[in-house]
């Protein structure tokens, strides 16, 4: 309604910014009320100009465009009318929620000059589930099971970051075994997680043949899963206070003969992919992100890696095992997706390298903690004691009440920082939980990442980000 | 002596003997712009290399033209292709064959009796109130013979999450979810389970469900 004015009454021009911002799916609205030169549609600073402080000279059509002031409105002033009848307007194509390449139900509303990505709006929202108000009406124990559908391809890592963030409010440490074993088992989720992500990536952008061999190890993955959990994804295993179960014996033996040819099925994938000159044109110099931009933009884990700034959780603020091991942290050069990629890959070395100094290193011992007023006691025992069949009522009733305070836990989960923030009234449960999902910042930047960039590369910086919409929309 | 003292302990692995590879960068000037940490800052003369040019990888271009128009790499990947083709495959003919599954798995769930043919369960309400899904209803009242039972018990089969609190609560082991899978149904009503058919899951599975609990049992 406010676009149909031909003659606006003229608003200040941060109002005018807020009123584009509203009307995504529109086209952008002109820049003259904005005395500034160099602006692009969206009234915004250029990017080229902020990184290096250069005067912005324009490159891409797009920025070509801005500079010669083809814009438009509704206006119907003659200089104004003889441009438009002269120009190319720009494409709107609505992106998802039903593309192959969504990965889930992202929905992209991007604007097309020709081929090239003008600007992007992502959509989110379609597969929210409020996880964060429900988990405020659950104990700390029935909290847990909604983590594993967060980032539905890396389940364990999830439950780890609210078992952390549970176990800091509790004061209790975890034995040691299980630390371990929620390292090991961290190590095999996010072979699993790249599996779906790196896997996937060379299915968007044409490769289907690797994805089906990276099925074959998800699936032996999710086998060791199922055997050590009793579920193939939605684990529920990683509980505050250690673990559910022990490993059951033999386990650790299959993961080690598994992860012996694992390597191989890693370099069958770099084989193919690596050096594969169409791989390479769909992925060198797309989705450049520059150090400072993803600083800027919180990006984390791979993303932020992949340009050169070697931050990983593990190693800054280890948690559980993990400065009980080594491991190397892959940093990329030039921040495209072809750097991500080779970064992901190095990852699974990285993680097989882990995996193998778990299943040597792990010790024996109790696998929670031992104290029945936060973990239940074993069945023999609640049989047969009548206080722990008091306590093991008591869990499984009304819990464990926390004591008050706040803090904000953050592990390296595949995707990136995967971060949780509970704050405790002192009650059974929590107050307030906030996730912090790392696929939510890397969609923040999309639009940034994206312009300039060609349609078929959006695919392309999607795959990169690794987005998943269960911690997306939560 | 001091050896022989501290061997056993590194051979039990209840310390490492890995280092870490970075040592705490952060002098204690620099403690309040890490958040608190004393590691969250990049090591110490941290730098990238120089972006390599051209000119630095020592490749003839005799070579680079060779592998190019010879399409070397391609070639190399199809070969991995043609590699796995002569592998023996690693699907199996689903509804004929079926993968192994642990003692643990989560699957329908079923009531159980005891030997004698009396229900487990006594309505003591754990698996209700632990459900974070809330699926499962119980109602109870006394029995004709004086013992406490159910006459209601619902699982919500479309709620539950197959998380196995319920099988975990159970003080006597009577909700357990069986290894079974294949119960899809044609329609949404089937899928809200009543004692009956809970019962009727317990009594059709008795013998895994048996033999589930006693394998698992050294771990619970």
């Amino acid at each position: 309604m406010l676009r149909a004015h031909s003659h606006r009454i003229r608003i200040s021009p941060i109002i005018n910014k807020l009123f584009t911002r509203c009307y995504a799916t529109s086209l952008p609205e002109t820049s003259k009320d904005i005395h500034q030169p160099n602006l692009n549609p969206l009234g915004r600073k250029p990017t080229k100009e902020s990184s290096h402080g250069n005067i912005f000279q324009p490159s891409t059509f797009t920025e070509i465009l801005d500079v010669t002031n083809m814009n438009w409105d509704r206006s119907d002033a003659p200089e104004k009318v003889e441009k438009q009848n002269t120009k190319v307007r720009h494409f709107t194509i609505n992106f998802g929620p039903q593309h192959p390449a969504a990965h889930g139900v992202l929905r992209l509303i991007l604007e097309l000059h020709g081929e090239e990505i003008v600007r992007s709006d992502p959509h989110v929202g379609l597969l929210h589930r409020g996880t964060e108000k429900l988990i405020e009406t659950k104990t700390y124990i029935q909290a847990l099971p909604y983590f594993d559908r967060l980032d539905y391809v890396s389940m364990m890592t999830n439950e780890q970051v609210f078992a952390l963030a549970v176990e800091k409010l509790l004061n209790v440490e975890v034995p040691i075994r299980a630390k371990y074993i929620r390292t090991l088992f961290g190590e095999i989720t996010r072979i699993l997680n790249h599996c779906m992500s790196v896997l996937t990536h060379i299915m968007d952008v044409g490769g289907l043949t690797p994805f089906l061999w990276g099925f074959e190890e998800r699936e032996k993955l999710m086998e060791f899963y199922e055997r050590v959990s009793g579920a193939r994804l939605h684990s529920a295993y990683v509980r505050p206070g250690g673990v559910a179960q022990d490993l059951p014996a033999g386990l650790l033996d299959d993961i080690y003969m598994w992860a012996t040819q694992f390597g191989d099925r890693i370099d069958e994938v770099e084989e193919l992919c690596t050096d594969n000159r169409i791989w390479k044109e769909r992925t060198i110099g797309v989705g450049f992100v520059s150090a400072e931009d993803a600083l800027n933009y919180s990006l984390s884990g791979v993303m932020l890696r992949g340009s050169g700034v070697p931050f990983d959780v593990r190693k800054s603020q280890p948690y559980d095992a993990y400065d009980l091991v080594d491991f190397d942290v892959a940093v990329g050069l030039y921040g495209d997706c072809y750097d991500r990629y080779l970064i992901r890959m190095a990852e699974f070395r990285q993680s097989l390298r882990i995996i193998f100094q778990c299943i040597n290193d792990m010790p024996q011992g109790p696998v929670k903690v031992e104290d029945f007023k936060i973990s239940p006691p074993s069945r023999a025992l609640m049989k047969e004691d009548m206080e722990a069949l008091i306590h093991h009522f008591l869990l499984f009733t009304k819990g464990y009440s926390v004591p008050p305070g706040e803090t904000y836990t953050a592990i390296e989960a595949p995707k990136g920082e995967m971060g949780v923030y509970v704050v405790s009234d002192g009650s059974e449960r929590p107050y307030r939980c906030k996730i912090r999902a790392p696929g939510f910042a890397h969609l923040g930047a999309f639009d940034h990442i994206s312009r300039g960039n060609l349609l078929a590369d959006a695919v392309a910086i999607i795959g990169t980000m690794d987005l998943v919409f269960g911690e997306v929309d939560r | 002596m001091f050896k022989h003292i501290i061997r056993p302990i590194i051979n039990q692995r209840f310390i490492s003997t890995t280092n870490k590879l970075w040592k705490p960068a952060a002098l204690s000037t620099e403690y309040l712009t890490t958040a608190g940490s004393t590691q969250a800052v990049m090591p110490k003369g941290f730098r990238q290399p120089k972006p390599k040019t051209w000119e630095d990888d020592h490749e003839s271009a005799l070579s680079k033209a060779t592998k190019y128009f010879f399409l070397s790499e391609i070639a190399r990947g199809m070969y991995i292709c043609l590699e796995m083709f002569f592998r023996s495959p690693y699907t199996i003919y689903y509804p004929f064959e079926k993968g192994p599954v642990s003692p643990r798995f989560r699957g329908e769930h079923a009531l159980r009796r005891y030997p004698s043919g009396e229900e487990r369960c006594i309505a003591c309400k754990l698996c209700e109130a632990i459900c974070p899904a809330q699926a499962i209803t119980i109602e109870a009242e006394e029995r004709a013979d004086g013992s406490r039972r159910t006459y209601k018990y619902d699982i919500d089969m479309t709620k539950c999450i197959y998380c196995g609190y319920c099988q975990e609560s159970c003080p006597v082991d009577a909700i357990v979810e069986s290894p079974n899978v294949e119960y899809s149904t044609a329609t949404r009503e089937e899928l809200l389970y009543n004692k009956e058919k809970l019962l009727d899951n317990g009594d059709k599975w008795e013998q895994e469900l048996q033999y589930c609990i006693d394998a698992d049992a050294p771990y619970r």
